[in-house]
């Protein structure tokens, strides 16, 4: 059974429609990429799938769940995590403060037993920090691991803020440009990192990416957007050599 | 600089960094157990007006430093903890039963009055508790029955394990009554920073859309921390009227709001410390204010002057001097301080400089 699947999904915010009766669906283990010119809805796919917005019409659903019956809040104790095009880290943080919130999903203890820090909540402090390790030191993090994000490069957010979606221990990982703004060097070590995030943790991954370079490199499929409809769905060799998808980005040769 | 090399998660977890850190901390309670053997009555008040005033901090900055909620209208929580308070020590309650009732009674008042106020963000919510706090006046005029309306009510002494502590009667033990209080809610503090509740709080703070993402329910988030720090905010009010001896529906004005507000930003927003560093200066100032207006007075040779306004103008000018040069606070001018001192001499200027925040995901509602 696909683990994701969007059915004729369509969002309109005023006369625009930004979603386009969409249907795709996503495998387990897979790495599924979303391209397309600047405007497509590539984003805005993903804050549906996070339940930022609610579509017009369609349904979205995790194997059997239907995501449209759960709040934007719930949508990580489902097992969904994701990153943001324009990092959205807590500032005011340390990177490990950071990943230990992506832990949260895990809490279990309440407030009461939080303000006396009962040994209950000691173990599940010591357990989260040891997940959180797991994923600085996969990430090779280490560095900057009480560092304020505030002062962080550019390059080291990008990969904190993947850091952090997975230290929510999900199943399906989405990555909203996860290489933009990074060097050829960054741009390698990411595309290791997102086969070893498919291939060690088993991770399903949905990325949206600009660097074709990167989406070739390591997707099985990649699905190609314009207007928030679908051009073509395929193999990234037969969709970068789909008529449409060249006079999306090229236009028609008169 | 020292380094400390960590072997264990508990290190981690624990809230001092080395022996050494821990061993100040000690010292620093030592004194402050033992200050009511060193100090005559009069600067002992003060000192158990600065501790007040601190709870009040933490409270407010649970709130505004942790969670980002601006709140101009944290002096009605402090006048519904002090009326409760006394209200149920009336009808023949413990204090050790009142007191904790009281601070119960605030957050709950708290949470009822945040409900609406969920959807509000920056300045409106701060106009939203203005109001509050200016409605507060007339809501206890109006419940005079219960309240003692303009009149006000007076604060009866109170007995905790059999020793009758009084303001003005035992002033050291109604400074250790303080002092305890402000311990228990500094720890209670310190555990929430290093437990899940603590840091979804600073979730919320810096970004509540992936706050959302990680699983963070921003209401009941927003809730909880209304909760805490309507409670602590209640504590410090009952503190206050017991402190006081008398109150009225004109004690807790919309200044005394302002004046929190204030004193949290000057100690340093976010930081436990800058609760107790802004208490010192609001605490402070005025005495010094009116001790060093004698001293000049006596150095020109005239008689003492009174000048209208003038604590309010200083104020109001240490206000503008932070948060233009210091926006960090007096905790973090104490930082700075400290690692220039560390690292000697290898301090940068540009040490403390932030990159400007990168452009934000688009606000989704």
């Amino acid at each position: 059974m696909s683990l994701l699947t969007l059915d004729n999904v369509t969002l309109r915010f005023g006369g625009l429609t930004a979603v386009d009766a969409l249907s795709f669906s996503v495998e387990p283990g897979e790495v599924f990429a979303i391209v397309g010119p600047n405007g497509a809805g590539k984003s805005t796919v993903f804050n549906l799938i996070s339940r930022f917005y609610d579509p017009a019409s369609g349904s979205i659903r995790l194997e059997n769940d239907d995501l449209l019956a759960h709040e934007s809040s719930d949508i990580a104790n489902l097992g969904i995590a994701r990153t943001f095009q324009n990092i959205e880290l807590f500032e005011h943080a340390t990177v490990l403060q950071n990943l230990l919130v992506g832990r949260h999903r895990h809490r279990r203890s309440t407030m009461l037993s939080e303000l006396f820090f009962l040994p209950s909540v000691r173990r599940a402090e010591i357990e989260n920090r040891e997940k959180v390790e797991e994923i600085i030191d996969f990430l090779d993090l280490q560095p900057h691991r009480d560092k304020m994000i505030a002062g962080l490069p550019y390059g080291v957010r990008k990969v904190v803020e993947v850091a952090r979606a997975l230290a929510t221990g999900p199943r399906l990982l989405l990555l909203d440009e996860p290489a933009s703004g990074l060097s050829v060097e960054e741009t390698s070590d990411m595309r290791w990192w997102i086969e070893d995030i498919r291939r060690q943790m088993g991770i399903t991954v949905l990325m949206v990416e600009h660097d074709m370079g990167l989406v070739s490199g390591v997707s099985d499929r990649v699905l190609a957007m314009a207007d928030g409809a679908r051009l073509a769905l395929g193999t990234p060799e037969e969709v970068q050599s789909h008529p449409a998808v060249i006079e999306a980005y090229l236009g028609r040769a008169s | 600089m020292r380094i400390v090399f960590k072997t264990s998660y508990l290190q981690d977890i624990r809230p001092w960094k080395d022996g050494y850190q821990l061993s100040l901390y000690l010292i620093l309670l030592a004194c402050a157990l033992a200050a009511p053997l060193l100090l005559d009555d009069f600067y002992l008040g003060e000192l158990t007006n600065v501790l007040i005033w601190a709870i009040a901090g933490m409270g407010l900055m649970v709130l505004t430093g942790h969670t980002g909620q601006a709140s101009l209208g944290h002096a009605a929580f402090l006048a519904i903890g002090c009326y409760a308070n006394i209200i149920l020590l009336e009808q023949g309650l413990p204090f050790l039963l009142a007191f904790p009732l009281a601070g119960l009674i605030t957050g709950v008042l708290g949470v009822i009055i945040a409900i609406p106020a969920l959807r509000m963000h920056g300045i409106y919510l701060a106009i939203a508790t203005l109001a509050l706090s200016v409605l507060m006046d007339d809501i206890i005029v109006l419940s005079e029955p219960l309240t003692g309306g303009v009149a006000g009510k007076f604060a009866p002494p109170v007995r905790v394990f059999g020793i009758e502590i009084d303001r003005w009667g035992t002033p050291r033990a109604f400074y250790w009554l303080v002092l305890a209080v402000v311990v228990i809610v500094t720890l209670g503090y310190i555990n929430l920073l290093r437990a899940p509740l603590g840091r979804s709080f600073i979730a919320v703070r810096d970004s509540e859309v992936s706050a959302q993402a990680m699983g963070v329910h921003i209401a009941r988030t927003k809730v909880m921390s209304f909760f805490l720090s309507c409670a602590v905010t209640g504590l410090a009010g009952a503190l206050m009227g017991l402190f006081a001896g008398a109150f009225n529906n004109e004690t807790f004005s919309v200044v005394i709001s302002i004046l929190l507000l204030m004193m949290i930003v000057i100690g340093g927003l976010g930081s436990i410390h800058g609760a107790f560093f802004g208490a010192i200066v609001i605490g402070f100032l005025p005495q010094f204010l009116s001790i060093s207006k004698e001293w000049v007075g006596a150095l020109i040779g005239g008689n003492t002057v009174a000048i209208p306004g003038l604590e309010t103008g200083v104020f109001g000018l240490i206000l503008i001097f932070f948060v233009l040069f210091e926006p960090m606070g007096i905790y973090g001018r104490w930082l700075k301080i400290r690692t220039w001192f560390e690292l000697f001499p290898f301090y940068r200027r540009d040490m403390f400089k932030r990159q400007k925040s990168y452009l934000k995901t688009e606000r989704l509602r």
